[in-house]
């Protein structure tokens, strides 16, 4: 227990009268508005907060940001559950509730710290070579138990989410010095400027202006083609919307993103109580936190010395400053106060205290081992350019030895970087060119990228290796970690290399380092550096992964911003909706449509519904609603010439009132869609398609009217949505028709199968066409939407007389199945020709050409061995045939002749029937075939199509 | 995300579009004699650029009308927009 609050005047971000309750672990603890969760838990000393991914080795708060790799908490509970969040990134709340994850039963006692103990069994790889006999399916579960981290909610994300789309001149990424430089010399330049920080600026800040402007608490976290920049704002805490997603399009990017620190590695880097040093120095001035009392800073670089200095003033004990390297400047050494000892060529070898640092054995060249106790180790190896996003932009970077680190290279056009990620450290020289790069971004791209970044680095010397000499440590030294998320140590980076994964993207992917939440933000350069000493190359030869959006973890709903459940996937109703939930429908969706499946009375299952519907249609007269099926006016002069393009068959031979069945084919000759084509006029057609393939079709001739066939002067029109359907099918469906007061020449005899009429009844305009899928005198009447529900209560009066029934989609199938009739897409698909399902008999009479036609003479087309769609009954009358199931002579494994495509029940027959796909079915008519299915096998008889009313008589009924 | 100049419309992002694939490509008449490999061609054969790349987009959730542009394939930049019956510009080759 080292960490404690620091009195005013320090804490910029903290309001000290707002004290904040929280729990983690199940105890109480008192915060400060302002604080996150990670201050908050510094603040009240506690420092182990979880427990490693593979290790299972205690874990603490490791920095201040989002680059967090260790302090990840479950956070909130139920439908606000949020796992594996970084408790740097997480502003505090009262009431909030956290928890470690990844261990068990407690974080004191985690039952798989046992790992750490077999470390030698679980190097980097290791599932590639142990756990794998007699199966490694044995292992599976609990190696996954083990690196389960912590579990998913399994509730409902019940919390808000926006987005906001912006269109801008300039976006800056980062409101440091460079950043607010860069806006406000853009702004006066007359550029619209957005800018972008993830704290919350203070008041007075001098960035009012009325062309910028500023979204606080927001992270950039992602660029897109064309300077799309994606950015997460964390509303505060009771905001309607949780998160915010902004989508801003910006004609210049300016990334201003700043610097990681880079750890040291040594033994034992991984204990609680190691902390970057730069992350201390903030949690003591931005959160009034300090984070321990007795200080030891492990250093490669010259900043060490002045957060060094910092903590002194601020009243922490610092005890000395480790530096690796042997000769450090007397300015930075003239910089430390009187009492802080300096070690040079001097590392830290052990860390000592279980769960939390309480002393580190240091080996200083020259002077041997030496003791100190300290309960915070402030590691301070250097600084990383945050090129994240600029990476993400496709940017290049180079490779800088004295500093250590990564710097931007080759810019994309229209992205600049300024300041420290930028390798700009000096403060005048960052502000100086910032706003020389805002000014050029206000005239233009090309101004822009004609600004050199200043070469001048200002770091000092940064060592790249900073680990003890090997020499120094003692005889079972501890791990020295470089990826602390994923439990990455020096000598798996040394292991990787030996087993010759020496390329980065190898490195990255054996060892996972670099491959957690963080992103290796603070490991990469660390693991690159070690790579290429195992392998004898400089760390810019061994190379850079790209790095990928998100820059930090997003949360799923917001990425949805509220387009879930019904808003994601809106589901069509039919005109007479309401009609069909009064007389009991059970609605189901198809496709996007919610449709009645069935209607059944007190006390029926779907089945027994579907076969009493079926009968009264059959026997009598039923309603069915076809209003989803496709509709579409295709007008023009040239109207019939393009659909003799569009279809298999010939539509510009139809009458004015008649109708044909049309097969659409693609250009490689598949079935794509199916419908009638009605001729209304010379040059006017009402063309079905199925409801499914609606919008799709009419696409389809869009597209080929605006790309092969410009020079044809047609219009397609959809208008499902524009006409209600009503289906009235069976033996007396004239009978209601009549006496609902439709006229004489619709009458069987009057009207022939497959002809249209447009006439007006009751003052509305209807569009009757005599068609039938389920193989009974049938009529589609389309009315205008508006009066669907009037025609079906009108209709369903005038059938009361007749036992008028309604049927649903269950029972439409089980008609179209016993008449033979294809659903493209089930009976038919995506390697599907038109003769396969029957629709071709004898050579292609149409002289011109079609979409698809040059295909179906294509070997694989004409190929004798197809598969032919035929009907299908059991031998035994009795056995229903499973959908799916193969034709096959024998138990698996062995060759498939074939499968079912659909199966029904036959009221009509009063036995199963199924239709199939049978190689060279068509002359096996008669044959007895065998259906596997699980395991059992149905002896069936193969038959032509139709089942029912061959001659189709009840079809043609006059 | 791109951002996709319409013709009709203007300036909307990549959202909005559907991609059509290579412009310009010559459907063989019914009258032409071509083998079943030259209809392979014509049906499954497309350019593969490491630079400009003529293609053609709908505008979908727009106009819902086809055009062509000239994207570099490397860097996304679009060279040129052009409507449905017009010729690649010159200058916008690979």
């Amino acid at each position: 227990m080292s960490g404690y609050r620091l009195k005013p005047p320090y804490g910029s971000a903290i309001n000290r009268q707002q004290v904040v309750e929280f729990s983690f672990n199940g105890k109480t603890y008192q915060g400060l508005a302002g604080d996150t969760l990670a201050s908050a838990l510094l603040a009240n000393g506690v420092r182990h907060v979880g427990r490693s991914y593979k290790l299972h080795r205690p874990r603490g708060i490791f920095t201040c940001g989002a680059e967090e790799p260790t302090g990840l908490l479950e956070v909130g509970t139920g439908s606000t559950h949020t796992p594996n969040t970084r408790a740097t990134d997480v502003a505090l709340s009262a009431g909030m509730v956290a928890r470690s994850g990844n261990c068990w039963p407690s974080l004191g006692f985690d039952v798989a710290a046992v790992n750490d103990k077999f470390s030698g069994l679980l190097p980097a790889g290791f599932y590639y070579k142990t756990f794998i006999w007699p199966s490694w399916h044995l292992f599976e579960p609990s190696i996954r138990r083990m690196a389960a981290g912590s579990h998913a909610p399994d509730v409902v994300d019940s919390d808000r989410y926006d987005s906001v789309s912006w269109d801008t001149d300039v976006v800056v990424v980062g409101a440091g010095p460079s950043g607010q430089a860069v806006a406000r010399a853009a702004a006066d330049g007359g550029a619209r400027v957005i800018l972008i920080t993830a704290g919350a600026l203070p008041d007075d800040t001098p960035l009012q202006h009325a062309r910028i402007t500023v979204l606080k608490r927001t992270t950039a976290v992602g660029y897109y083609d064309h300077h799309l920049v994606t950015a997460v704002e964390v509303t505060p805490s009771q905001s309607v919307a949780r998160e915010r997603l902004h989508k801003i399009r910006a004609r210049s990017v300016v990334l201003a993103t700043g610097c990681f620190e880079r750890p040291m590695v040594f033994p034992d880097n991984d204990r609680p109580g190691v902390m970057l040093a730069t992350a201390v120095l903030r949690y003591a001035t931005q959160y009034g936190v300090a984070c321990g009392r007795r200080v030891v800073v492990s250093a490669a670089s010259d900043h060490a010395y002045l957060v060094a200095a910092r903590l002194h003033q601020l009243g922490m004990e610092v005890q000395a400053v480790v530096d690796r390297r042997a000769r450090v400047s007397q300015t930075v050494l003239a910089s430390l106060p009187q009492g802080i000892r300096v070690m040079r060529d001097a590392a830290i070898v052990q860390v000592h205290g279980a769960k939390s640092v309480s002393s580190v054995t240091i080996f200083e060249a020259g002077k041997g081992r030496q003791r100190l106790d300290a309960d915070l180790v402030c590691s301070a190896g250097g600084a990383t350019p945050n090129v994240n996003l600029f990476s993400q932009a496709g940017g290049s970077l180079r490779w800088l030895d004295e500093s250590a680190m990564f710097i931007p290279d080759r810019r994309p056009a229209g992205v600049a970087v300024v300041g420290s990620c930028a390798g700009v450290f000096d403060a005048e020289t960052a502000i100086e060119h910032a706003t020389a790069i805002g000014s050029a971004a206000a005239i233009g791209n090309e101004r822009m990228s004609a600004i050199p970044t200043p070469e001048k680095i200002g770091i000092g010397i940064v060592l790249a290796d900073n680990r003890p000499h090997a020499d120094w440590l003692p005889s079972r030294p501890g791990k020295a970690f470089v990826d602390l998320q994923h439990d990455v140590a020096a000598s798996d980076i040394e292991l990787a290399a030996r087993e010759n994964y020496r390329s980065v993207e190898h490195l990255k992917r054996y060892t996972t380092t670099g491959m957690g939440t963080d992103q290796g933000k603070t490991s990469n350069i660390n693991a690159l550096v070690q790579m290429g000493i195992a392998t004898g190359r400089a760390p810019d030869a061994v190379g850079t992964t790209k790095f990928r959006p998100p820059y930090k973890p997003v949360t799923l709903g917001l990425l949805a911003a509220g387009r879930s459940g019904l808003r994601l996937r809106p589901s069509k109703r039919l005109p007479a909706h309401d009609w069909h939930l009064a007389h009991g429908a059970v609605m189901e969706e198809f496709g996007v449509w919610q449709r009645p499946a069935y209607y059944p009375q007190p006390g029926e299952s779907m089945e027994q519904s579907a076969r009493r519907e079926v009968r009264a249609v059959r026997n009598q007269v039923g309603i069915f609603d076809g209003s989803p099926l496709g509709k579409i006016e295709v007008h023009g002069p040239d109207a019939a010439a393009f659909l003799d393009w569009m279809y298999l068959g010939t539509m510009s031979t139809l009458k004015v009132g008649q109708g044909r069945y049309g097969a659409m084919l693609t250009e490689t000759g598949i079935l794509m869609d199916d419908g009638i084509v009605v001729r209304l006029a010379d040059d006017h057609f009402w063309v079905n398609a199925s409801s499914g393939g609606a919008d799709r079709v009419a696409f389809h001739m869009e597209d080929w009217l605006q790309r092969d066939l410009q020079n044809l002067r047609v219009s397609v029109t959809p208008v499902t949505a524009q006409w209600g359907n009503l289906t009235l099918a069976g033996p007396k469906a004239w009978e209601v028709l009549k006496v609902a007061g439709f006229p004489q020449m619709l009458a069987p005899d009057a009207m022939a199968h497959m002809t249209a009429r447009d006439i007006t009844w009751s003052g509305i305009p209807v569009k009757v066409l005599r068609a039938s899928f389920n193989g009974e005198l049938g009529y589609e009447l389309n009315v205008p939407a508006r009066y669907t529900r009037h025609l079906y209560e009108r209709i369903w009066q005038a059938g009361q007389a007749f036992g008028i029934t309604m049927y649903g989609v269950e029972a439409l199938q089980v008609m179209r199945v016993e008449k033979g009739y294809i659903h493209v897409g089930t009976d038919s698909d995506g390697a599907s020709y038109p003769d396969d399902v029957g629709l071709i008999r004898g050579p292609i009479k149409k002289a011109s050409d079609f979409v698809g036609r040059r295909s179906l003479s294509l070997p694989v087309a004409t190929d004798t061995s197809r598969q032919q769609l035929v009907g299908l009954i059991p031998v035994d009358r009795r056995s229903h045939i499973v959908v799916g199931a193969h034709i096959t002579d024998a138990s698996p494994p062995s060759l498939s002749q074939g499968f079912v495509t659909s199966s029904c029940f036959s009221e009509a027959l009063g036995h199963p029937i199924a239709l199939a796909r049978l190689s060279k079915g068509r002359s096996r008519i008669g044959e007895h075939i065998k259906v596997f299915n699980m395991d059992t096998w149905v002896e069936a008889e193969v038959v032509p199509l139709p089942f029912l009313d061959p001659k189709g008589e009840r079809l043609h009924a006059r | 995300m791109l951002l996709i100049t319409c013709p009709h419309c203007g300036p909307r992002p990549e959202s909005e579009f559907t991609f059509g694939g290579q412009s310009h490509i010559q459907r063989p008449t019914l009258n032409e004699q071509v083998d079943d490999a030259q209809w392979g061609e014509y049906l499954f054969f497309r350019d593969n650029p490491r630079g400009n790349h003529a293609e053609c987009w709908r505008h979908t959730y727009g106009c819902s009308e086809w055009f062509n542009l000239v994207r570099h394939t490397v860097t996304h930049q679009i060279e040129a927009v052009y409507t449905m019956d017009a010729p690649r510009p010159e200058g916008a080759h690979s």
